[in-house]
């Protein structure tokens, strides 16, 4: 509402990233495709627009739910009304995504294909970092964003079970693969964390050491540092022979699963790279602790393992937490890598479309490989958060 | 009673503490002065062993501290440490509570220590039992280092420039407090400072170290009135000698019969006070009155000089 009527005109103020955003979803609606059909799943598509791919009231509905929430992204407006809008333009797209996906699949055809379009794609980015930028101006407190981000995981999970978007292509796949699909996704989760978890169980002690000993530091860090820059192809090809050659001369190995290729080298390149963020993060968080707390520790008694577990760990715990959300995050996108050597994982289908040109098949393995990342990076933000505020380190 | 006999610490080839003697009464303050690099430190350090001489024996009460290991030792003897050194992630509870912890003590007794010390050192135990120490002023945050340190009722306690980072008003009421719980647990505290004007204030006896050696200890009237050499005097401050050895006395040690006009100066005050006060004044004599208010006779402008002349 403008302050009040001054005679001389309204008082219209633009909001900056409004102005962004606006321009953002002006080129989506009325320039680019909202939705491709194919007649199958390689043929080259055709685009088609927001008033081409939907049914006569519900594109026009979309056009009107479109430029509005644009206008009030566009003008400085209140903070409840811009949430109302982002979360009013998203539900729209998602629901509509799916009606143009049946209004286009002629009836009875199982071999066309539609699926969402760059309009699509960029009107729900355009949407999303309205909402993004509304929910940090609220300041959300930890807690309530996790509960901000399982609202949206039930909401995309209910559209995903209702059956509303079953006629979009990524979902036509899915149906031809649903079994290799959560075996897959449990592989690259297991994966992502199993290798996370060794490189915790190794890397806090390593961490701890490194601290200690001063000599050690440089040493340890710069061969983690070199690790790191080895490319992941290359570090595959290089852990084919020495695991190769574990597996055929260690009883059990095998048994284990441990071969040249597959799971084993994958989970083992993962774990190195994720060695790097936990021993360094442990190191600099133990080395922030401060002096004169660490002095009254030994001054009043502690032995050296209650200083650790009492003092210095609880004060590094946050930077410590730090880089074990590198390390989740990297690696639930790094694990795609692990299909190129059978380690399976969402991989498995990036590649598959990569190799049949099929696009919809590489989203399949790419869209929950993002969510998967996201979500866990906001998780261990939201964690960070509550575990940094009550250990707040004065900077006296 | 604290022996030192023979006490030194080498790094290599530097001696930072050298062949240093000296015997701590119970119940008494003995403060450490010297310049930066004195090894006024590393002798405070060497006593609850977070340092390990290279040669010498330590006895606290006849026993050599090296008899229990050194965790052990140290959760006996109490500790404060300039900056306080408190644990951020702790309430100020817990960390009072830390050494009573350490020795297992029952739930019931750490409660009741806690409150009983907080109550001392008028914080509200329920106000700021369950703070954070960033909450806290510098003040309240360097008392609460103090309390921690007095836990576990040692009966020695050392200081490593305990009220370095106070503003001067604090400091002051810092000191008090200390003296006044000094008297009431009969605790020995070893306090290092390079504050000469704290070390005269507070110490029975004043030891002053320069280069990794002890070059006096004597009490504070004694280092003023005879310092052992240059090196002591440039520290006493030659312009500061006589009103040192002033405040070093009480106003009733000082009384002559006799009256005076205007408002009576308190016997518990100390005479560099009273002298401050006639000289400010422009008067030649001040009353005094005693504790209960009844006049103890007065002090004379005549009377604080003689007395502030080098003693024979």
């Amino acid at each position: 509402m403008p302050d009040g009527p001054t005679g001389e005109g309204v008082n219209i103020r633009f909001d900056k990233l409004g102005v962004v955003i606006a321009a953002i979803a002006a080129y989506a609606a009325f320039l680019a495709p909202f939705a491709t059909f194919r007649a199958n799943r390689i043929v080259p598509g055709q685009a088609r627009s927001i008033l081409e791919a939907l049914p006569a009231t519900a594109g026009p509905l979309l056009m009107a739910i479109v430029i509005v929430a644009a206008l009030i992204a566009l003008f400085r407006t209140p903070l409840m009304l811009r949430l109302a809008a982002s979360v009013v333009a998203l539900a729209a797209l998602a629901l509509l995504v799916g009606v143009a996906g049946t209004f286009l699949t002629p009836a009875g055809n199982t071999f066309a294909r539609v699926s969402p379009a760059s309009g699509f794609w960029i009107l729900v980015f355009a949407f999303t970092l309205l909402l993004a930028d509304v929910l940090t101006r609220l300041s959300l407190s930890p807690r309530d964003r996790v509960a901000v981000l399982v609202a949206a995981a039930v909401a995309i999970g209910l559209l995903l079970v209702s059956g509303a978007w079953n006629d979009l292509s990524i979902l036509k796949e899915y149906a031809n693969r649903a079994d290799s699909f959560w075996a897959e996704g449990s592989k690259h989760v297991t994966l992502a964390l199993g290798s996370l978890l060794a490189a915790v169980v190794v890397g806090l002690p390593l961490g701890i050491l490194c601290h200690r000993v001063q000599r050690l530091r440089a040493g340890v860090l710069n061969v983690l540092n070199i690790i790191q820059t080895i490319p992941s192809i290359a570090l595959f090809g290089l852990l084919i022979a020495p695991l190769g050659w574990v597996a055929t001369h260690v009883p059990g190995a095998a048994a284990l699963g441990i071969r040249g290729i597959g799971t084993a080298p994958a989970f083992v390149a993962l774990f190195l790279y994720s060695l790097l963020p936990v021993v360094a993060n442990t190191v600099v968080g133990l080395a922030g602790v401060p002096r004169a707390a660490n002095d009254a520790a030994r001054g009043m008694g502690m032995t050296d393992r209650q200083r650790l577990f009492g003092v210095e760990f609880p004060l590094a715990f946050p930077v410590i937490l730090t880089g074990i959300r590198i390390v989740l995050v990297q690696n639930i996108g790094l694990a795609t890598i692990a299909a190129l050597i059978g380690g399976g994982g969402f991989g498995v289908f990036v590649f598959q479309g990569v190799g049949q040109t099929a696009m919809d098949l590489v989203l399949l393995g790419a869209v929950p490989t993002v969510a998967l990342a996201f979500a866990a990076a906001i998780i261990l933000d939201a964690v960070i958060e509550m575990t940094a505020t009550k250990r707040r380190v004065e900077t006296a | 009673m604290i022996e030192i006999e023979g006490i030194t610490k080498r790094y290599d080839t530097t001696t930072v503490v050298d062949d240093v003697s000296m015997v701590i009464e119970p119940r008494t303050i003995a403060v450490i002065v010297g310049t930066s690099g004195s090894g006024k430190t590393t002798l405070l350090r060497m006593i609850n062993r977070l340092v390990e001489p290279t040669a010498g024996i330590i006895k606290l009460d006849g026993a050599d501290n090296r008899s229990v290991p050194g965790y052990e030792l140290r959760r006996s003897i109490g500790y404060a440490i300039q900056g306080h050194g408190l644990f951020p992630h702790r309430t100020v509870a817990q960390n009072i509570a830390t050494v009573p912890v350490l020795l297992g003590w029952g739930k019931d007794r750490i409660q009741a220590r806690v409150d009983e010390l907080m109550t001392l050192y008028q914080l509200d135990p329920k106000e700021f039992g369950p703070r954070y120490p960033h909450e806290l002023s510098g003040g309240q945050q360097q008392r609460v280092g103090v309390a921690r340190a007095l836990a576990a009722e040692p009966n020695v306690l050392l200081m490593d420039e305990p009220f370095g980072a106070l503003d001067p008003i604090i400091r002051t009421k810092a000191q008090e407090d200390l003296l006044a719980i000094q008297k009431r647990f009969g605790t020995t505290i070893i306090l290092v400072t390079h504050d000469m004007e704290e070390a005269v204030h507070m110490g029975d006896k004043i030891a002053v170290m320069d280069a990794g050696k002890l070059v006096q200890y004597a009490k504070p009237a004694e280092i003023l009135a005879n310092p052992a050499s240059s090196f002591v005097e440039t520290l006493v401050g030659a312009s500061e000698r006589p009103f040192r050895l002033l405040s070093l006395g009480r106003v009733r040690d000082a009384v002559e019969i006799g009256a005076a006009e205007g408002e009576a100066i308190p016997g518990d005050a100390s005479q560099r006070d009273a002298l401050a006060e006639l000289l400010w004044t422009g008067r030649p004599a001040l009353p005094v009155k005693g504790a209960d208010g009844k006049p103890l006779g007065r002090v004379t402008v005549d009377g604080l000089i003689k007395r502030a002349a080098r003693p024979a």
